[in-house]
Order: structure tokens, then sequence, then C-alpha cells
């Protein structure tokens, strides 16, 4: 038994190099790769902290506690309660229809929701002035009834509900379609109610991925800052996101509030990160964060 | 046969799903990407043409198209490199490296753009040894370049891993039985297969970095037909109240990203039926 795995592993050693590289080209790689990314990653990261910490704990965090900043967290949670849960919503149910049903224009609908990934965040935000703007379509009326949504917070809700409308949906319909239809199926035809085999059957198959989308679109919703730039104004304490918040402290040059600032969202794209790996691992299922038009376009899955 | 719009099936709830899906995506994402086609309706051609010609239009596409074509180049080479390395070697950190590539997608635009002007500004961590050289970063159109560099990095990495992952080792194990060295099987097994995946990684990150805002304006410099992205110009119109001219621009721009995105799909569509042949 001891001679035979002593073989097979010498095989195994023998396999191994068949494919694979001499140890210095090994090392060569793996340092090019690292280098790169200490350049394009590693060090930004940290910079992001250090800049921050640079005058100490105290003046780091009197800029998280002053009230401009505490303002613009503030519109940052709300804009974020109001996007995501809609986009959750509507994720599940454009999942649904896709991965359950077969239906003409099924490709369509899977294009029009990625279309905004295609688009410039400017442009995500200039649609909106020119619906809603004073000289938009609507612009007229709107004013005529005192109602505002350019400049204030409809407006920059409805930008981050655009830019964070594929999120869920493309987390979910790969999932879905892989599991398949036969355990819906067999709830349906035992006597289930739609409501009774949602939550048993398809709510506890999909919670991770849909965990992992609301996180990522909370994450992306917290984070525009184009499209919000576009729509917002930049009014100070009313109007004013945590991003749009650091752009206005940094051209102040007041880095160090602006980074401080900056540092919280960091911290929230690394937990993203964090929530995906463990999600990952709970599925060993791909979650989806920069495969924007992936296999869901053309309805192939992993 | 009649033409069957729907498959019949026992499940329910298709036409509460499909139709509200269908409402939320008109409402949020048809209706005002169609305002913008209408809203140019206003301008006669010639206005159109002028304004999309403006030598300071034309010089902001050939900065915005020409560093993110650069950009993505370079993101296909190291991006390859860092897919290649996390798939096949095993190193402390490795899984650690894995999740922070996404790093560029999931951090706000607006705190990549302050912390990439911060470094590399003549002050900086790394600007400060480049600067004896005479290369400077910030606040030129290379700055320009890192910035669009640093966003496109993980649709490369993301694109060529999973292609990597299933590639067939017994392929290779028969490359190198028949007497091929390492770098013609490199050259003859291995790329072929990661071409497609990789040409539309680099597409993605080409068609991101076109578009990209946040992280570009802090470092640029944003000097009018030196270092003026065509986003910007478009903001730099809207804050002028000049609305039809941003919608022109954004016009150019939603075609270009929609040729791209049509790009992106017929090359996975590519990679796919490549992948499911084998």
């Amino acid at each position: 038994m001891k001679s035979l795995s002593i073989t097979s592993t010498k095989d195994l050693l023998w396999k191994d190099s068949l494919t694979t590289e001499s140890p210095l080209i090994r090392r060569l790689l793996i340092g090019t790769a690292l280098l790169y990314l200490t350049f394009f990653l590693f060090i930004p990261l940290a910079a992001v902290f250090a800049e921050a910490l640079k005058d100490g704990i105290v003046a780091y965090v009197e800029s998280l506690l002053n009230e401009d900043a505490l303002a613009s967290i503030r519109l940052t949670l709300l804009v974020a309660a109001v996007a995501v849960p809609l986009n959750a919503l509507f994720g599940v149910a454009a999942a649904w229809a896709i991965a359950k049903f077969d239906f003409v224009g099924k490709q369509i609908l899977i294009t029009l929701i990625d279309m905004p990934l295609a688009v410039s965040p400017v442009i995500s935000g200039l649609i909106y002035v020119l619906l809603f703007g004073l000289q938009g379509w609507f612009g007229p009326w709107l004013a005529d009834h005192d109602i505002k949504i350019m400049f204030a917070l409809p407006g920059i809700v409805l930008a981050t509900i655009f830019v964070t409308v594929p999120f869920v949906a493309r987390e979910l319909i790969p999932l879905m379609q892989s599991q398949g239809r036969e355990e819906a199926e067999a709830a349906i035809t035992l006597g289930a109610s739609g409501w009774q085999m949602f939550v048993r059957i398809t709510l506890p198959n999909i919670k991770w991925s849909l965990l992992y989308g609301v996180i990522l679109c909370n994450a992306r919703a917290m984070c525009e800052f184009g499209a919000v730039s576009v729509v917002s104004g930049h009014i100070r304490g009313l109007t004013n996101t945590m991003p749009l918040h650091v752009e206005i402290l940094y051209n102040e040059y007041n880095a160090v509030s602006a980074f401080a600032v900056a540092s919280l969202l960091t911290l929230l794209a690394v937990v993203t990160l964090a929530v995906k790996a463990i999600v990952e691992r709970k599925t060993h299922f791909p979650t989806i964060v920069a495969d924007p038009m992936s296999e869901v376009q053309t309805g192939s899955i992993r | 046969m009649n033409f069957i719009l729907k498959q019949p099936s026992v499940l329910p709830g298709f036409a509460l799903t499909l139709g509200f899906a269908l409402f939320y995506l008109s409402v949020i994402v048809l209706i005002p990407l169609s305002g913008l086609f209408v809203k140019t309706r206003t301008l006669s051609w010639e206005q159109f043409w002028n304004i999309v010609t403006n030598s300071r239009a034309v010089a902001s596409y050939q900065l915005t198209f020409g560093a993110s074509l650069v950009g993505s180049l370079i993101n296909g080479l190291f991006g390859s490199i860092i897919a290649w390395v996390l798939v096949r070697y095993r190193f402390p950190g490795r899984s650690i490296v894995d999740a922070l590539v996404d790093l560029p997608f999931a951090l706000p635009t607006a705190v990549a753009g302050i912390t990439l002007a911060a470094i590399y500004a003549s002050n900086g961590w790394i600007g400060r040894y480049l600067e004896p050289f005479g290369i400077k970063v910030a606040f030129t159109p290379l700055g320009v370049l890192v910035a669009l560099t640093f966003i496109g990095l993980p649709f490369v990495v993301r694109s060529v891993q999973p292609v990597l992952q299933d590639l067939d080792k017994e392929v290779e194990e028969a490359a190198t039985t028949l007497g091929a060295n390492r770098w013609q099987t490199f050259r003859a097994v291995i790329v072929p297969e990661l071409w497609p995946a990789l040409l539309t990684g680099i597409a993605m990150a080409f068609a991101r970095a076109v578009g990209e805002y946040g992280s570009v304006i802090f470092i640029a410099g944003n000097m009018p037909l030196k270092s003026e992205i065509t986003p910007l110009l478009i903001m730099t119109k809207l804050e002028q109240y000049d609305y039809a001219g941003a919608t022109a621009l954004g016009v150019v721009m939603l075609v270009a990203s929609f040729a791209l995105a049509l790009a992106i799909n017929l090359l996975q569509w590519w990679s796919n039926a490549r992948r499911s042949n084998q």
C-alpha cells in the first residue's frame, strides 16, 4: 500500500512537470504579477488609509464627525435604502421570469438589463437632467407644481437606481438557470401556492447569491460618483453624497478629511469583496463582480 | 403551427414578474435613454456635426479612446499574467490577491481618483521617484492612462481566469509527450484557447475606460485640448447649461458604447462557442 502511494505521487510529480514551468520562470511570473498589483492595487489601497491618518487619529475622527460629513453619510445611507430594495425586487422578478420560463425576446430583455453597465456614468446622469431638468420634458410641469427632482433627493435616487439596476439580476439569473425548474415544478404539482413555493423552495436556493447581489448593489449605490455628480447640484449638507463630499473636500485642499471619508467607502469596498469570497465558498458558484455582459448574455452557464 | 410567444409551464408568476420587470426597465432605463436621442432632434444636422467635430471635442475623443486602448492593452498583458499566476501557481497570499483583484471595480471612482492623484503627484509615494527622470504623471495625459489602466484590470483577469481553470491539462500533457517544449505548448495549445476570452476582457476594459469619469478627473489636470476626456467635456457643457451640446456629445459616446457592447457580445458568443465545442 505504501509503495503504491509513493509511485503515484512520483507519477503525479512527473505529470505535473509536463504542464508547468521551470521554477525560475514561475518565480518571474509571480514576481511580475505581484509587482504590477503592488503599483496598481496595494499601494493605492494603503495610500487611502495613510493619507487619512496623516494628521493622527484625532484629526481622522474629527473629519468624520464634521457636520457636513455626517450629512453626506446620512444621505448616502438614505439613497441606498431606497435604491437597493427596489433593485433587489426587480432582480428577483426579472431572474424568475428569465430563468424559469421560455419566451420570445428573452435575449433582448437581458441586454436591456445590462445596458446601464455599458453607459458612461456622466450620461446616466445626463438622461435624467434631460427628462426632469428645467429645460427637460417634464421640467416646466414639475416647476409649476413645485416638485423638485433635479438637484434634490429624487434625482440622486433615480440616477443611483439606474446605475445599479443590473447587479442583483445578474447574480441571480445564471444561478437560477443552473438550478433548473424541477424543484419548483414539483412543489406546484404537489399543491403548493406560488408564495409557498417561493418562500420554501426558491428563496433557500438563492439566498447566498441574493445576499451577495444585494451587497454588491449596495456598494455600487453608495459609491456612485459620476451619475450622481450630474444630478446632485453639490449642495453641501443637502445633496452631497459621500463620494461627492470627497470631491468637494479634495478640491478645497482638505486632503485629510477627503481621505477620511474615502477610507469609509474603501472599507465598504473591501467588506464587499470579503463577502464575495465567502459566498463563492458557500455556493461553489462563481459570483460576478467585474464581469459585465458575462455568460448571462449568451445564456450559458459556467 | 401557431407562433408561440411563451412555452407552456406549470410554474406561476410569469405575467407578474415579467410585467414588473418590463415596467421597471421602461421607467428607469428605456424611457430616459431614448430621451437622449429625442433631445438631439432639437438640433439641426449641421449644428450636431459642428458640435461633435469641434477641435476640443475631437481632442477629447483622441485622448479618451487612445488612453483607453493603451490602458486596456496593458491590462491585457498583465491581466493575463495575473490570471495565469492565480490559477496555476500556489503562493502565500494567493487567495487575498484573488479577492483584491476586483478592488478597482468595488472602489468608488472618486476615491480611486484622489488616491492615484496623491501617489503619482510629484511629492507622492510613486511620483517622487519618477520626478528625477523627468516623468510627470499626475495632471498630464499620462495620468489619464494610469487611471484608465487602474480601473480596467479586473475585467481582463476575470474573463481569462475561468477559461484557464477549465483548460484541460491532458492536452498540454499530450503536447509535451509529443515533444513540444513548454513555450511551444503555450503558443500552440494554450494561447489559441485563451484568445477569445482575452479579447473579450480587453474589450470590456476598453469599454469601461471610455466612459470613465470619476477616477480620471482628479489626476488628469483637465486642460482643454490636452488632458480633457470626453465625459468631462459633457460635464463642462452641462455646467454651462449647454444642454444641446452635452446631448450631442452624449449621443456620440452612447453610440460608441453600444457598438462596443455589441462587439463584446459577439466576442463572448465566439468564446463560449469555442469552450462548449471542447
